[in-house]
């Protein structure tokens, strides 16, 4: 039982008995996911006003030509929130790629790693987990400038730290293996025994965390954007949406909460795609969990 | 034990020197000299040089260095550039926020994360035990500023029983006070804290269910309750510390976000002053603290776990690996 196990393992779905409602968890991840990704999609060919349309007059209220209102400027909220959709799935995307090309490199060269540098590695990497996404983040936008790339950029090498933990210990675990001793003694170089060996067989847990780390990026890039450090204005992002209604909650409620719903939804999306993924992929929770 | 603790110290002066060093050389390497935030647009390359002069960003990297190690070493964390103010004095001020606001969180998470944890692991083929999974599945779904944005709109706007927002001006000499300002923001951070914690006590509770150990205590007679006893809780705990260790650690800085959300002046929001001020030794003082603060509990979770774990006690660091 290492760390890495309990952050890997313990966001698992409720326990499922048999593949039809293994299937259940993944079908209802992919719709919510789906449903913002299409929001994303129609955006960019429709919207029901132009962004800077400021016709509707301020803080309307639900109906009216608007859908869900107006925000304090008098734009359309719906309009904005589907602009919005396009930076929160962007930021995800970004980040979790980003995290896997570092992490990943990192974790595999990491796992080579004996004695005291082995166990140095992994207590930075444990230091360095420990230092709030967010952080890092500031650091990144104060020396760039707030942009969704620097938010992207921030969040991923936060998020390489863990993906290359993670690595380290699939890989350690990998290459103590038989086969592993089999393919290095029929003369398979080492680059190829990672690619054709080892890779491979961390495939369906990294799927997984990568996918976990998908909603915490969205959640991060939003609290970025809340804290005026994301995309600037006049983008729409969920963060900033919330940050800028947060003033009228209460004579405008929808704004204050649209935004956050959706977030909910999309990060709830990706997560029970994750658990879906665990339990498809991973023969061995499969069994356990059953 | 006793070599272990030499060992693990010696780790942690170590790590403390290279995380200083790592801190220092990061800031460098932003652009933008600090002395632009103490003049004005326009200045004149003579008041510009006079100002790097006076905060000593015109010396060698090198000297800065060993200057900064010095003032630590006899427990002064620098003045800040802007400001002229000293910065031990204002982190200090600002742990009183942060310090009680983390650790009331970190307690209430727990006291939630535990019981429900595994509740939902050991019932977890009941209505109420899927229910409670889904909760927290939830949970760690929603933005922890958006959860502030709705407890503010209902318990201190609607409501109006706790305050929206602010710290007294007097601190902690007006304690009622100071405590009703915290209601809210330790609510919020043990809410999002314990979503994901109940997951993991819940998935380490799991594990140990499945344990062949506790099963041949139950076929020896223990009754369920003594079996988790003495054999479910040590397992279950070891992993569940390392992430309490984590979680803690990453909520003292991570509570930037609350502290925004609610106005406190906390460590997180004096972090986001100087970091737009390019203020560096604001910036450095305030990460060096939080750095010395996640080595301790590391340090503390690794003890904790090695009295409870005897088989952890050859490794330096971390959990069973």
């Amino acid at each position: 039982m290492t760390t890495t196990d309990v952050l890997d393992k313990a966001p698992a779905a409720a326990p499922v008995r048999g593949g039809r409602r293994r299937s259940a968890t993944l079908l209802a991840g992919c719709t919510l996911t789906g449903l913002i990704a299409l929001l994303a999609l129609v955006s960019l060919v429709w919207l029901p006003y132009a962004t800077d349309d400021t016709s509707g007059g301020r803080l309307a209220g639900p109906g009216g030509g608007h859908l869900l209102g107006t925000d304090k400027l008098g734009r359309d909220l719906f309009t904005q929130l589907m602009t919005g959709s396009r930076i929160a799935l962007a930021a995800g995307l970004g980040s979790v790629l980003t995290a896997a090309l570092i992490g990943v490199t990192l974790g595999v060269l990491a796992a080579f790693a004996q004695g005291w540098l082995d166990d140095t590695l992994a207590a930075f990497l444990d230091i360095l987990i420990a230092f709030p996404t967010l952080l890092l983040a500031m650091l990144v936008v104060a020396a760039r400038s707030a942009t969704l790339g620097s938010a992207v950029l921030a969040i991923g090498l936060a998020q390489s730290a863990v993906v290359a933990r993670l690595v380290r210990i699939l890989v350690k675990r990998v290459l103590a293996q038989d086969y592993i001793t089999a393919a290095r003694t029929s003369g398979t170089s080492w680059p190829r025994t990672v690619a054709g060996h080892v890779l491979p067989n961390i495939w369906p847990t990294l799927v997984v965390n990568l996918a976990l780390q998908f909603g915490l990026a969205v959640l991060a890039e939003a609290g970025l954007s809340y804290l005026g450090l994301g995309a600037p204005p006049p983008n729409a992002s969920w963060g900033r949406m919330l940050q800028e209604a947060q003033a009228t909650f209460t004579t405008a409620p929808a704004g204050a909460l649209a935004p956050g719903v959706l977030l909910v939804l999309l990060v709830v999306g990706v997560n029970l795609i994750a658990d879906g993924l665990r339990d498809t992929l991973d023969p061995a929770t499969r069994q356990r969990r059953s | 034990m006793g070599r272990y603790l030499l060992r693990r110290l010696a780790f942690l002066a170590v790590s403390l020197v290279l995380a200083s060093v790592v801190l220092f050389v990061l800031l460098r390497l932003l652009p933008g000299d600090p002395a632009n935030a103490l003049t004005s647009v326009g200045a004149s390359p003579e008041q510009i040089a006079a100002a790097r002069h006076s905060i000593g960003s015109d010396r060698p990297l090198p000297e800065q260095f060993t200057h900064w190690l010095g003032q630590l070493a006899g427990g002064d964390l620098g003045t800040s550039f802007v400001s002229s103010l000293p910065v031990g004095p204002e982190v200090t001020a600002r742990l009183n926020v942060t310090v009680p606001l983390t650790l009331a969180a970190f307690v209430l998470a727990v006291l939630v994360a535990v019981p429900v944890g595994f509740v939902a692991a050991h019932k977890r083929h009941t209505w109420y035990g899927a229910l409670l999974s889904g909760i927290s599945q939830l949970g760690m779904a929603v933005p922890v500023f958006w959860l502030g944005m709705i407890l503010i709109a209902v318990f201190a706007l609607n409501a109006g029983w706790l305050p929206s927002g602010g710290f007294p001006q007097d601190g902690w000499a007006a304690p009622a006070d100071a405590v009703r300002s915290l209601v809210l923001p330790v609510v919020t951070i043990a809410l999002v804290m314990s979503a994901s914690l109940i997951r993991y006590v819940r998935s380490a509770t799991l594990d140990v269910l499945g344990s062949d150990h506790l099963r041949t205590a139950r076929a020896l007679g223990a009754s369920f309750p003594a079996a988790m006893w003495r054999h479910g809780l040590r397992n279950a705990s070891v992993p569940v510390i390392s992430v309490l260790g984590i979680e803690l650690a990453s909520t003292l800085l991570g509570a930037v976000v609350v502290e925004s959300v609610y106005a406190l002046p906390g460590l997180g929001s004096l972090l986001a002053t100087g970091i737009a001020q390019h203020d560096y030794p604001v910036i450095q003082g305030v990460l060096f603290v939080s750095t010395l603060a996640v080595l301790l509990i590391g340090f503390a979770a690794d003890l904790v776990q090695r009295i409870i774990d005897p088989r952890l006690r050859g490794r330096l660091s971390g959990g069973a690996r």
